[in-house]
């Protein structure tokens, strides 16, 4: 015996270009909305992940674009506005305050960065305070520095790739034309941690002129602390400004959402024409075999039998169209992750789509519910048709 | 004139069919009265527009009449003024009829044999899957089983819908025009075909065809001609 599906599978072989072209509207649509959710879910992933890996959860900077607080919170900046270093010492003394770590980025051009050059930042650290605030931090050879004020650097994973240099090597610092000894290389760590070179905070300070000033201070707060309260009171300090990991969280999300926003219309539009290219293809197919489904039901076929006939045609063209559109969701995470970060203003250092088995099974159950939805109408109206009706056409 | 009813296949009584086109009233079939016994092979001839395919489709459980009254084997099926709604008919025809049509209307994209028993997805009677290979064997279409209805020639295609129609062991087999896409020498092939499942099968057959040639076949050849029954021929 011949199952319905299998013949529902052969009527869709009867028009081979037709029924490619259909699966490839679907596939697109599922394409995009695979990485789509992937996108969202791996985008927030990342940005937790960094925001955890921290190591504190609030940072004072000195007053000025909260944008720019944020990214130089989670990336790094040049930091052109500084804090006085005894901002650290009051703020140390407050009761809510477990740790404080003092920080001063400065960046410089090296024309040696790269072909035409690149901008070299360096974070100086207090080898006091860094290291416990960022205990997940391991080496992958050599320790943090032997003395506060010497001129040595340890530098991120990729940091070390980037510049070539081991444990022992100079690490020359250009414009200043100061050299520093490598004495540590950081493991992997998948942030931006990755990519820094640290500096004692007293070095820098001194290679580069600003002697007690600071760009940021991280703040560890003590357990059950009224963190909203700690950040009013923080406020009240002149010339500062506070921004915790929730505000840095939202900021950025909100910088994202407008692309999203665009992405989701884009991915509502592709799912919509793929309803209709579905619905457009199965109606022509049912409006071309009138007569063969008006024979099919003088041969005992009910209308139930026609319906669920039409309805798998339309399935196995929503489902090999998902799952196709699944499949280059996957194979093209990381060409999608490239240009997003083209695209996006910020982007958090771990991976920005991820897509797992529970979106696989969701998207392709979307997928199916789209094809099922589609395919009501054709298949109603295949199941209305009268073998009547066949007769008589023929017969005209 | 009427036979026992233990007897018939069919029994139509004063069965009227008018359609409507426009506001115009046509009447397609006039209070026709028509027995065919069963085991019998008949015949209805008649012009364009007689309304012989109206009748037949009424006869075949494919329509309803507009008044009258059809029974077959006995059984009523429409009563005066009553309508059978298309899932009824279905359910009637699935245990009656087997059809054969001008045009063939196989799947291009299954095989012969997929085609033969594509009814069975729909609807099959306890032991009939056993005899497809003897359908196909009756027809002469065994060696064309794998084959698509691409490969055959129009004759074999026209064979192919026969062992559709019959696979599921229809009691009666109506023919409408079956010959109307084929040569004089497939048509002929055809017309022996009926006979012989009329004859060696004993399976009531009803025939319409504008082939009197083919007609002829038959043991009784009924003509129409504007709804209403001219003619009853008896061939010996």
């Amino acid at each position: 015996m011949i199952s319905i599906f299998q013949i529902a599978y052969k009527n869709l072989l009867r028009k081979k270009t037709r029924s490619v072209l259909t699966i490839l509207g679907i596939s697109l649509a599922a394409w995009v909305l695979t990485s789509l959710f992937g996108f969202n879910r791996g985008y927030e992933l990342s940005l937790n992940k960094d925001i955890d890996n921290l190591g504190y959860q609030m940072l004072v900077t000195a007053k000025g674009c909260p944008y720019e607080a944020a990214t130089l919170m989670l990336k790094g900046g040049t930091g052109l506005r500084y804090l006085k270093q005894e901002v650290a010492e009051q703020i140390s003394k407050e009761p809510e305050v477990e740790k404080i770590t003092p920080m001063v980025m400065q960046a410089i051009f090296d024309p040696n960065k790269g072909e035409s050059g690149g901008i070299a930042a360096y974070l100086g650290v207090d080898p006091k305070t860094f290291p416990q605030m960022k205990g997940f931090l391991q080496f992958k050879a050599g320790s943090w520095f032997t003395d506060p004020d010497a001129y040595e650097a340890v530098l991120g994973y990729e940091a070390a790739e980037l510049e070539q240099r081991e444990v022992g090597d100079l690490l020359l610092i250009p414009e200043k034309n100061v050299e520093l000894r490598v004495v540590g290389i950081l493991s992997r760590t998948g942030t931006q941690d990755d990519g820094t070179i640290f500096l004692p905070l007293s070095t820098v300070q001194k290679i580069f002129s600003v002697k007690g000033e600071l760009t940021g201070i991280g703040i560890k707060l003590k357990k059950e602390t009224d963190i909203s309260g700690f950040e009013e009171r923080m406020y009240a300090l002149p010339d500062v400004q506070v921004v915790s990991l929730s505000q840095v969280k939202n900021t950025i999300m909100t910088l994202v959402s407008t692309a999203k926003v665009m992405v989701f219309s884009i991915a509502l539009i592709a799912v919509l024409i793929s309803i209709m290219g579905v619905v457009n293809t199965i109606l022509m197919s049912v409006m071309e075999r009138r007569q063969e489904i008006g024979i099919l039901k003088a041969m005992g076929a009910l209308a139930k039998d026609i319906f669920r006939l039409v309805w798998f045609e339309t399935l196995i063209l929503c489902f090999t169209g998902g799952l196709i559109g699944v499949v280059l969701a996957l194979g093209t995470s990381k060409i999608t992750d490239l240009l997003i970060r083209r695209v996006l203003p910020y982007t958090p250092s771990g991976g920005l789509v991820k897509i797992d088995s529970l979106l696989v099974v969701f998207t392709m159950g979307l997928i199916s519910l789209v094809g099922l939805f589609s395919g009501l109408y054709p298949s109603w109206k295949a199941g209305k048709v009268r073998p009547l009706e066949t007769i008589r056409s023929e017969v005209e | 004139m009427m036979k026992n009813s233990s007897h018939l296949a069919i029994e139509a009584h004063d069965l009227t069919k008018i359609y409507y086109r426009g506001s115009e009233e046509i009447l397609a079939v006039n209070r026709v009265d028509l027995s065919i016994e069963e085991k019998q092979f008949v015949s209805f001839v008649g012009p364009s527009g007689s309304g012989k395919t109206t009748l037949i489709n009424i006869l075949g459980c494919l329509d309803n009449p507009t008044s009258g009254r059809l029974d077959i084997f006995g059984k009523n099926i429409f009563d005066e003024g009553e309508t059978l709604t298309e899932g009824k008919l279905t359910r009637i025809r699935r245990e009656i009829f087997g059809y054969i049509f001008q045009k063939f209307y196989l799947v291009p994209t299954l095989t012969v044999l997929e085609n033969v028993i594509l009814p069975f997805t729909f609807y099959r009677k306890v032991g009939a899957e056993e005899d497809v290979e003897k359908v196909l064997k009756l027809l002469g279409i065994d060696h064309r089983k794998n084959h698509l209805p691409g490969e055959i020639s129009g004759g074999e295609m026209q064979r192919v819908a026969i062992a559709r129609a019959l696979v599921n062991k229809p009691r009666i087999l109506l023919a409408d025009e079956p010959t109307g896409n084929l040569d004089a020498h497939r048509s002929e092939e055809i017309g022996e075909i009926l006979r012989e499942l009329n004859q060696k099968e004993r399976l009531t057959v009803i025939l319409v065809t504008h082939n009197l040639g083919l007609a002829q076949k038959a043991e009784r050849i009924v003509e129409l001609r504007d709804g209403m029954l001219k003619r009853l021929q008896t061939d010996g």
